[in-house]
């Protein structure tokens, strides 16, 4: 076996004397490509990992009639230009770009590649070869929220926070308006740890909110450390992006998840089918973009029975998270009665509602 | 038996010139068993490193935009090193240089005229030179040591920047996201090689190349520099002002990162977000090491870590290596260059 391995090894260096410095490799038929770029490594759970099970559904679906590459770990900025574009050269059809900090760079590359289609996560910009997609969280998270504020003692939520941008405080706002709806007394308390992915500070922040009196706490940033913090304090936690019940099999009450799987299916179907227009997708329960993980077996079953009545009115169109009135934290109407927030307004969303405590840094 | 080091009475030169050789040796055989082991062609490993990243001419000028701040940092840091003075903190200069010029920037947003990129980049240097200033003033009146209040600093640096993009300089019609406007046209460099995003920032590199060459070698402050990192004493009893050694090594440091940051923010990135360096001020002090603290070699070693760079993302493209796999073979060049080092000043015996 080691000698196997030590040959394998000396014919690898020979080969490689030999290969190095020819410039291009031989291309099989001809699959079309399809590239992804990912503002953090895989790992076993987050925002990075819910897109590539995306990924993965897309390589099952279309086995060998597609080929998919990514590239992981790739910083916001000026390094995600090349990235992008460098699938793009390599003659990618269509390449999904998974963090608002491509949009940028995703533009001034599908400028220089009007054949090739783009698709940006979270952002706001498009083009005649660039579509944007994105999910409702706030609709998972207001599910989430009922069941939070059925389940806290202390009636005092927590929450790790990574940037007050609209779409995390729509999670913060709908979080807090599902808790309402089953308990009028709760409290809702933010840390805001200014990172999307930092293990070491998401867990201080969660342990400083159990330590304040928290006994459900929820986070929008990518690491299992809040969940693993609630499990160890022996509280309760609401994941975000991914099922975390690996880390916190007591702790979990549920989890507001991600599934691309379908969006990105449709999306590549529709460019082997030469069809493919850029979209502005923003889909929710109903498109099965955000679901709920399994729902604890602490949660007692009226209330199961009330988040479930709850998720079928989201999905058709029944209850809207931000139904009016909404109330800001000084008790200013942003949406009067009857009506529902439109979704210019949720975009750019940048108040708290009342029930959140502290003040929205801005 | 037993195998260990013997210093040598004088550094050997054939190991100065053999020991990045036996590094690279080292490295190549090691990703070999690396590559194999995960059941990867080490060949098309090699080939996706070192080759794919520049066989085009896109690639080449690639390499050169992420070489130039690695190699304007490093020379800027190096004058301090040689004076043992350790500023560790590039990385919150650069930002605070890219926050300098991108104020301007944002502030002269609708003038458009030739002086306004000058305008950054002094504004640039003099942010950059004014973070180093703290750590250089600190230590020079309290005796504070640089290293821990310039690394401090980063994190200060950061926060100003977060605190900016999310306040006051955030894009009105950007939906609450942290990022400022996208500059105008005048406040960006001009491309420099076409069909590339090479911009002129890396004549500002090549510029700062001759000057540091010039100044290690012919002027009499920088040899008064090499004598007291080399032997603190003796400069001391020489009467070598080391106040004034101090000021410079840290403000060139931070003017270099100063220039480096506002070339990224009016280069590549063009307008002002986070992150707007991928940790080129940490990096720098890498190839400052590497390249020896010497204009030529910094030069080269710059080539060689943005290449490196350029090789992981091209590792994970060609063959989904995951990221790790090539920050662990980036590592282990880096690793056997410095290790390998120890024999120009020692020669290994049995015993």
């Amino acid at each position: 076996m080691k000698q196997n391995k030590l040959i394998a090894a000396i014919k690898g260096l020979l080969g490689a004397a030999l290969l190095v410095g020819m410039a291009s490799t031989a291309q099989a038929a001809d699959p079309v490509k399809v590239g992804f770029v990912y503002v953090s490594p895989v790992g076993d759970a987050g925002w990075t990992y819910q897109h590539d099970l995306g990924r993965k559904a897309l390589e099952e679906k279309f086995g060998d009639k597609i080929k998919v590459k990514f590239v992981d770990g790739v910083p916001e900025g000026a390094e995600a230009e090349r990235v992008i574009r460098e699938l793009a050269a390599d003659g990618s059809k269509m390449v999904f770009a998974t963090s608002f900090g491509f949009m940028n760079p995703t533009l001034k590359v599908a400028k220089a590649f009007p054949d090739v289609a783009f698709n940006h996560a979270t952002g706001y910009k498009t083009a005649d070869n660039v579509g944007i997609y994105n999910a409702r969280f706030y609709e998972g998270r207001y599910l989430a929220g009922m069941i939070a504020g059925g389940m806290t003692k202390t009636n005092i939520l927590g929450d790790v926070a990574a940037f007050p941008i609209p779409e995390v405080i729509q999670g913060i706002n709908a979080y807090t308006r599902g808790a309402l709806a089953v308990n009028p007394n709760i409290k809702m308390k933010v840390v805001w740890v200014n990172s999307w992915f930092d293990p070491g500070r998401e867990r201080e922040a969660a342990v400083a909110l159990m330590d304040q009196g928290a006994d459900v706490i929820t986070h929008h940033t990518d690491s299992t450390a809040v969940v693993a913090a609630a499990e160890e304090k022996g509280k309760y936690a609401v994941a975000y992006n991914s099922d975390m019940s690996k880390y916190g099999a007591k702790a979990q009450l549920t989890a507001v998840t991600h599934h691309w799987e379908k969006f990105y299916t449709d999306e590549v179907q529709k460019v082997l089918d030469g069809n493919w227009k850029p979209g502005n997708v923003w889909g929710g329960i109903k498109e099965g973009m955000v679901s709920l993980a399994k729902i604890s077996d602490d949660v007692p079953a009226d209330l199961k029975a009330k988040v479930e009545q709850a998720t079928k009115d989201i999905a058709e169109g029944k209850l809207h998270p931000f139904a009016g009135p909404v109330l800001d934290q000084d008790g200013a109407e942003k949406v009067p009665a009857g009506k529902n927030m439109d979704d210019e307004a949720l975009a750019k969303m940048d108040f708290y509602v009342k029930g959140v405590e502290g003040k929205l840094p801005k | 038996m037993s195998l260990h080091l013997e210093p040598r009475l004088q550094p050997s030169k054939v190991m100065a010139y053999l020991s990045p050789v036996i590094a690279i040796s080292l490295t190549l055989f090691v990703g070999v068993l690396l590559f194999t082991a995960l059941g990867k062609s080490p060949a098309a490993a090699f080939h996706a490193f070192f080759i794919k990243p520049i066989d085009n001419w896109y690639g080449f000028g690639e390499l050169l935009i992420k070489a130039s701040p690695l190699a304007l940092i490093a020379l800027g840091l190096s004058v301090g090193f040689r004076a043992n003075i350790w500023n560790i903190g590039a990385e919150g200069q650069l930002i605070v240089g890219a926050i300098a010029a991108g104020g301007v920037a944002l502030a002269l947003h609708e003038t458009a005229a030739w002086w306004v990129l000058p305008l950054m980049f002094i504004a640039g240097a003099l942010g950059g030179m004014l973070w180093a200033a703290i750590p250089a003033w600190l230590r020079t009146r309290f005796n504070a040591n640089e290293i821990l209040v310039s690394l401090m600093l980063v994190y200060v640096a950061n926060l100003l920047l977060s605190w900016l993009i999310h306040g006051p300089w955030r894009d009105p019609d950007g939906y609450g996201f942290p990022q400022s406007l996208v500059f105008s046209d005048a406040a960006m460099l001009p491309i420099l090689l076409a069909g590339t995003r090479t911009h002129a920032g890396v004549l500002i590199t090549l510029v700062a190349l001759v000057v540091a060459y010039v100044f290690f070698r012919w002027s009499l402050m920088a040899f008064k520099m090499n004598v007291t990192g080399l032997a603190p004493r003796a400069a001391a009893y020489a009467g070598f002002n080391q106040k004034r050694m101090i000021w410079i090594g840290l403000l060139t440091g931070g003017t270099a990162a100063g220039l480096a940051g506002t070339s990224e923010i009016a280069g590549p990135i063009g307008q002002l977000l986070i992150p707007v360096s991928p940790g080129y001020g940490f990096s720098a002090i890498i190839v400052a090491f590497v390249g020896r603290l010497n204009p030529i070699g910094i030069f080269l070693a710059s080539l060689l870590m943005a290449l490196l760079y350029l090789g992981g993302e091209a590792g994970q493209m060609q063959l989904s290596l995951p990221s790790s796999v090539s920050s662990v073979f980036q590592g282990l060049l880096l690793f056997f260059l410095l290790a390998t080092d120890v024999l120009i000043n020692y020669r290994l015996r049995w015993s």
